[in-house]
Parts: structure tokens; C-alpha cells; sequence
């Protein structure tokens, strides 16, 4: 995405499940086996199913920290699983258009998580003007057909939308955050591929806002998603406030999220985390729970070591 | 052979916990099948035995892993009522042949199994259940071992263009 090789139109082939994140930038992204990929590597082709449309067409403006990943949360408990398995989610509608690039990266993240071979988000001006910072091309006019055939037309506002929270183990056990909140956290984890992103980190510095220390006994993890992300919010003093805080910030990796290196969960701990997954033994052991949620939640959840709605922080 | 019987959404770090992605080797992976989900199986999974899931078998990652240690393990065909895709793909791809039966749900954890694919059917305790017919291309990779060793008859492959 950042180095401006994902652009409208395109098909990406990725050997990780969340490779359709591309499809922020308007591209046909969609995650492959490393078998897949040797033959990509040999013959530049590969068999696919056309796979149908979802239209995701989602109106209205978010309230004071609710955001993207409280969408995506949401469309996954509605959606389900597997609700959108071998189609691509096309997401379109006022609040996608008012979206920053970052979330709209969240949502195209997570259209795995419902099953989708692909999340794509109709290429506005932003995305060309992202894009066309990046490499140089002629914008052009990617959209449906106003008569085109979708499997299903699904609408949503998310106008009164409450913070959300995915519930032990799977990801579209989702439920309002007042539902789980005072739920003790031993650990937070803000970073991951789903937000790890500069505009995550200022989201939960945001919250943070002035306050002096996270609380005492949570293990509050942050990792920005690339170098490039890791630079952008250490000259914005970002990082510097995660560290004052308590803090443990790592170099650019996936971290936790795949029970991968920092912050492995034991058993019995409980762990909220921005990331997309939270399968049993996912984070480190089977006897541990992970819960899923905004930066913003995040970030309150760690300042008061129990899961809290950011709102009321 | 036997059925190992497991629920909707089985995920791939289910499947092979994401510790032992180093591990690139069938035989020692499926000593690690379903570790802290079901113990008993990298123990007891015999050569020819099926897997049977509900709906989303598979679902997360795209670690080839997963269809790995299940061939690792010795089973050579999964059934369930539906895939996730990635998981699909790359069980056709290392050689596993997964079916999808609308009558899983009636196959019992430990019963014996047979599949008969030219019939297109499964039996189960003396009862036949329809399976939905493997894409004959999809098939041939299966059959092949694996898109790596049906690769290795191709020169070059037809494309299709949309413009």
C-alpha cells in the first residue's frame, strides 16, 4: 500500500489470508497458499472463481471514537464467519467516502474474516489521490454498474453505532462494548495489520491524552505495522507518549496477533488486542481469552486495566 | 479408517497452531494436528482416516500448514458442509482432497467411513451421502499430488483476458 504498488483495478495475489487489505486502494486483493504462489511465480496466472458481490453501503457519520474497526467489528457479527465466503465485499456509502485511507484499510482487512475473497472499497478521490502520490497513473472511473448484479444489497448507518468488541473465539461473536465493559485485561496489543497504522496509534494516543501512566500490572503493547507508520509517529511524539506511559513498543512485526513473539498470552490471561483474530490459543495458550476492538477502546481498556468504552473516557 | 468429527468454523490455527509455522516437514507437523484443541489426534490418526466438519472448515490463515499436517497425519480427504476458501485451495493444492456434503451433519465422530468418488457418494454406518461433484480440473491436481507436480506437465498456461 505504501509504496504505491496497490492501485484501483488490480488483481494481488498475497501468501497471507489478509492480503486483501489492498483492496482499499480499489484493487482485487485476495490471500493464496504458498503452492499458489510457485505457480504465480512460474506462469504469472492463476485459477480463480469469479466470485459474486456483496454491496456493503454504509450511510451516516461516526460518533466521537467509533471509527472503522467498530464497523468492521459490527459487519462481522451481522455477516458472520463465513457469510461472505468465495464473494468480495464492496464497500460503498457516505461514511466509506469520509474514511481516511487507514480505515479503509481496516475494513478491506477484515473481509476475510466474514469469509470474502476480497474486500474492496469503490475508488473515490481519495484513493486517487493516495495512489497518485505514490506512483504515477491516470485516474479512471471504477465503480458498479447501477444495474450491475449483486448477490445481495446490504445497507447500514452507522450513525448511533456503539464502540464494538469481539468476544472469545470467534470473531463474530461481537457485541457493544457496555456489554463487556469491566471485563480485567492483563494485556492490550495496538498494532497489527488491521491497525497498525499511524492514524490507529493517534487514535489511542488521543485517548491517552495527558494522562500520566497506563495501569499498573497490563502489559500494553504497541507496534506499528511498518517502518514507515513506526517513523511517522515517532516525529509526531506518538511513541514518546506510549513509552512515558508504560508502554512496551516493539520494531514493526505482527507481534502477538498470530502467537508470533511479544506479549504471548498464559493460560488463563486475557488479552485485548486490535488485531483480526481471536481463535483459542491464537495469542499463546488455548486456556487464554482474546477479545478484539478499536485502537480508541484499546487505549481506554489499557488506562483503566479492564475493558472500557472510550467514550466515557 | 475412521471419522474424526469436529464443529463449524474450524480454524487453521486450530488446525496447526501458529508455534510450529517453521516446521515445513507433513510427518512432524501432524504431531502437532489440533494441538490444545484435540490431543488425542496427532496420537491416534491412522493412514486413510477422514476428517468431517460443519460449515467454514478451515476458516483464517493461509498456512499451507494446515493441509499439511492433516496429510501428515495420513488423511487424504476432509468432508464438510461447506470451506473457507484459502483452506480449499490449498488442500487441492498439496494433494487433499476436500468434499462438501450437505449430509455431513449425519456422519457420527469415530464411525468407519468409505468414499466412493466415481460413484460420487460416501458411506457411512451403511448409509450412502451425496457429495458435490470435485471441478474435473481441480481433480486432476489432487490426482496429480498436488498443483507442484501437475505443474510440472505444463508448458504454459491459457489465460482469459476482460478486455
Amino acid at each position: 500500500m505504501e509504496k504505491g504498488r496497490a492501485a484501483p483495478g488490480e488483481i494481488i495475489v498475497g501468501t497471507d489470508s489478509h492480503t486483501c487489505t489492498y483492496g482499499a486502494a480499489g484493487a482485487f486483493a485476495t490471500g493464496i497458499g504458498s503452492t499458489d504462489m510457485g505457480f504465480v511465480l512460474k506462469f504469472g496466472a492463476l485459477y480463480f472463481r469469479v466470485p459474486e458481490s456483496i454491496l456493503i453501503d454504509v450511510e451516516g457519520a461516526f460518533g466521537r471514537r467509533v471509527g472503522a474497526k467498530d464497523l468492521i467489528l459490527s459487519l462481522a457479527g451481522d455477516i458472520g464467519a463465513d457469510g461472505a465466503t468465495y464473494m468480495a465485499l464492496e464497500f460503498t456509502g457516505r461514511a466509506i467516502r469520509e474514511m481516511n485511507m487507514a480505515g479503509r484499510m481496516t475494513c478491506a482487512n477484515m473481509a476475510i474474516e466474514m469469509g470474502a475473497k476480497a474486500g474492496i472499497v469503490r475508488p473515490d478521490a481519495a484513493t486517487w489521490e493516495y495512489v497518485a502520490a505514490r506512483r504515477e497513473i491516470e485516474p479512471f472511473d471504477l465503480a458498479g454498474d447501477a444495474d450491475a448484479a449483486y448477490r445481495e444489497r446490504r445497507k447500514y448507518d452507522v450513525t448511533d453505532l456503539s464502540p464494538q468488541v469481539a468476544v472469545p473465539h470467534n470473531v463474530d461473536n461481537v457485541v457493544d462494548v457496555t456489554d463487556v465493559a469491566g471485563t480485567k485485561v492483563d494485556q492490550v496489543f495496538i498494532g497489527s495489520c488491521t491497525n497498525g497504522r499511524y492514524e490507529d496509534l493517534a487514535d489511542a494516543a488521543e485517548v491517552l491524552g495527558s494522562a500520566d501512566r497506563f495501569a499498573p500490572g497490563v502489559r500494553v503493547i504497541v507496534i506499528p505495522a511498518s517502518r514507515t507508520e513506526y517513523l511517522k509517529a515517532l516525529r509526531a511524539g506518538l511513541i514518546e507518549r506510549f513509552v512515558e506511559a508504560g508502554a512496551l513498543v516493539e520494531a514493526p512485526c505482527c507481534g502477538p496477533c498470530m502467537g508470533g513473539a511479544f506479549g504471548l498470552l498464559a493460560p488463563g490471561e486475557v488479552s485485548l488486542s486490535t488485531s483480526n483474530r481471536n481463535f483459542r490459543g491464537r495469542q499463546g495458550s488455548a486456556q487464554a481469552s482474546v477479545y478484539l476492538s478499536s485502537p480508541a477502546t484499546a487505549a481506554a481498556s489499557a488506562l483503566y486495566g479492564e475493558i472500557t468504552d472510550p467514550r466515557e473516557v | 479408517m475412521r471419522v474424526w468429527k469436529f464443529g463449524d468454523d474450524v480454524n487453521t490455527d486450530a488446525i496447526i497452531p501458529g508455534r510450529f509455522l517453521t516446521i515445513y516437514d507433513p510427518a512432524e507437523l501432524a504431531k502437532h494436528a489440533f494441538e490444545g484443541t484435540r490431543d488425542e489426534f496427532a496420537r491416534e490418526a491412522r493412514e486413510g482416516d477422514v476428517v468431517l466438519g460443519g460449515t467454514n472448515f478451515g476458516c483464517g490463515s493461509s498456512r499451507e500448514h494446515a493441509p499439511l499436517a492433516l496429510l501428515g497425519a495420513g488423511v487424504r480427504v476432509v468432508i464438510a458442509k461447506s470451506f473457507a476458501r484459502i483452506f480449499y485451495r490449498n488442500a487441492v493444492n498439496t494433494g487433499l482432497l476436500p468434499l462438501v456434503s450437505a449430509e455431513a451433519d449425519s456422519i457420527r465422530d469415530g464411525d468407519a467411513v468409505t468414499v466412493n468418488l466415481a460413484g460420487g457418494y460416501i458411506e457411512a454406518n451403511g448409509r450412502r451421502l451425496a457429495v458435490e461433484p470435485v471441478p474435473g480440473f481441480l481433480k486432476e491436481i489432487v490426482d496429480a499430488g498436488g498443483l507442484v507436480a501437475y505443474a510440472k506437465n505444463l508448458d504454459e498456461v491459457e489465460t482469459c483476458s476482460t478486455t
